[in-house]
């Protein structure tokens, strides 16, 4: 008798209706069509945008942004991770000078850093060696100049942080296994620290140099012609504000997405090794 | 002659460690208090003793890990960490250091493999990166040196997929492909489990029984009791007995080491 009430499996099972996931995503796809509607319907000229988005002016420009943005970052990186060593050495000397770079460009706008170095003459009119050689100060701070010292220094404070977090994230075991084989310090931080650290110090970096992508157009207020000065010099003659605006985004969209491509490489590179999470030996 | 000097006087009256009264402080406390021993070229000495008697700060003292503050450590007749002019003493710079590190081989409790690299790499990264060896050559005799330890089949493989025995035999590979003079083990077998003691325990008597110069902290009384020549038994900082394993082990003289021992065993 009590069998047939614990036998279920003859049952149809009814599914549970979600009734909050349906009313959300009704919500969602009316708003997202209304935007898209309004941008179809708005003042905009899309001719324009399919015109302009590959006109020699705006080519140049976003060339000009990937070359500024590589360097600044390249630079940024070399001084990261010398400024993140120096961090972590027992020299005294070192290690405080090191605080107070990170403490100083971190703090500091990078818009008011590019002023700074683009206005470098108004302090020092000439740079030089006394005796050896001198040059004009304007002479040598172009806008490239003054926007790849801005750039590159401050993300270089930022990269410090990053590159230290790694280097401390690798187990002490690993230094002691690598001096007991008889490394000097330079060879196991390149052969065995470094690689380590890399997995830890990859996806933040990504993060900054996808950031620096979008800093360079900082660049365009002291008359750097990365894409967005570009764009700008356009609309200021025939006053198409919004089409070259959406110009300019749209090559932002393409440069950032081709660095998560990359970025996704690198980071498969360096988890050699790394057993996936909740995988099996 | 005692038993003690009779069997140094058979294994060889060359002594490749001469420990003289080593001492070494963290802070406040004294962690080595005055450890004076030697040992002879081809024996295996291991070091027992409860946790914190400072048997590990011993022997990282041993490969520099550690700073002396007190004493010294020679190794094949060389002082460690010091250059002597006259009678001045000057600090040895990393470049002298990790060139005497070389020739000692150490085995870590946790293993401490590359986890970068393969088991191959692992074992070819010292002969090729410090000793400038040949990469074809480094990988046959890293080949060699992982059939020796029964991992033929793994030299592919990285760290992540060995088992703990199977990493400390890859770690014990990558020390002897240095060629070192002698060997310290770290309790190469306090990280594995139960069932996975004994494979790297053989590899270590083979290693014994070839003749290589083995200075082994460990709780494996066993190993101690059949393979070493000799055992000292530390405890708070200071050596309380050595000797021969069957005097050791088996009729302590001293309470502390018959307490330790009967705590062991049970």
């Amino acid at each position: 008798m009590t069998d047939s009430v614990y036998e279920i499996s003859h049952l149809t099972l009814v599914p549970r209706r979600h009734i909050g996931r349906i009313v959300g995503a009704v919500a969602v796809v009316g708003i997202l069509a209304s935007i898209v509607y309004s941008f179809a319907v708005g003042q905009i000229e899309w001719s324009y945008v399919a015109e302009f988005l590959t006109v020699p002016v705006i080519l140049r420009g976003l060339g000009n942004t990937i070359v500024m943005a590589v360097c600044a970052m390249l630079l940024g990186l070399a001084l990261g991770v010398v400024f993140a060593v120096m961090r972590l050495s027992d020299n005294p000397v070192l290690k405080h000078t090191a605080v107070a770079y990170v403490w100083f460009f971190r703090a500091v706008p990078a818009l008011l850093q590019l002023l700074l170095w683009f206005n470098l003459a108004l302090i020092f009119p000439t740079i030089g060696f006394p005796g050896l050689f001198s040059v004009r100060t304007v002479d040598v701070m172009t806008p490239f100049v003054a926007a790849l010292l801005g750039l590159g220094i401050q993300q270089g404070a930022f990269t410090a942080e990053v590159v230290r977090a790694g280097l401390q994230a690798v187990d002490k075991g690993q230094y002691e296994a690598a001096q007991s084989i008889g490394m000097p310090r330079l060879q196991m931080l390149r052969r065995i620290i470094m690689p380590q650290a890399m997995r830890v110090i990859v996806p933040p970096v990504g993060n900054e140099f996808i950031g620096m992508v979008k800093l360079t157009s900082l660049a365009s207020v002291i008359q750097f012609t990365e894409i967005l000065h570009s764009a700008q010099n356009i609309y200021y003659a025939n006053s198409r504000v919004i089409e070259l605006l959406i110009v300019a985004a749209s090559w932002y969209l393409v440069v950032v997405t081709a660095l998560s491509l990359i970025q996704i490489r690198i980071e498969k590179f360096y988890a050699k090794g790394v057993r996936p999470v909740g995988g099996e030996a | 002659m005692t038993n003690e000097a009779l069997h140094l006087h058979a294994v060889g009256a060359e002594p490749l460690v001469v420990a003289a009264d080593v001492r070494k402080r963290f802070g406040s406390v004294e962690v080595l208090k005055g450890i004076s021993l030697q040992v002879a070229k081809g024996e295996v000495l291991s070091i027992i003793g409860p946790s914190g008697s400072g048997k590990s700060t011993f022997l990282r003292c041993i490969n520099q890990l550690e700073r002396l503050d007190g004493g010294a450590i020679f190794v094949g007749g060389e002082l460690i960490g010091y250059r002597r002019v006259g009678d001045k003493l000057h600090e040895l710079v990393d470049a002298e250091i990790a060139r005497q590190r070389r020739s000692i081989g150490m085995v870590f409790q946790r293993f401490n493999l590359f986890p970068h690299l393969t088991v191959t790499e692992n074992i070819t990264e010292g002969p090729v990166q410090v000793l400038r060896e040949r990469p074809g050559e480094a990988r046959d005799h890293a080949h060699a040196l992982l059939e020796r330890v029964g991992l033929g089949e793994k030299r592919d493989a990285y760290p992540s997929e060995l088992s703990g025995g199977q990493q400390q035999r890859v770690a014990i590979a990558r020390a002897l492909a240095m060629r070192p003079k002698l060997i310290l083990f770290d309790e190469p077998t306090s990280a594995l489990d139960p069932e996975l003691v004994g494979e790297v325990l053989t590899v270590m008597r083979d290693l014994a029984a070839s003749g290589m110069t083995m200075i082994v902290v460990t709780h494996e009384l066993g190993f101690a009791r059949d393979v070493c020549q000799r055992v000292a038994f530390m405890d708070r900082g200071q050596i309380v007995e050595i000797g021969e394993p069957r005097h050791v082990l088996g009729q302590p003289t001293q309470k502390r080491t018959q307490e330790f021992i009967s705590m062991v065993r049970t």
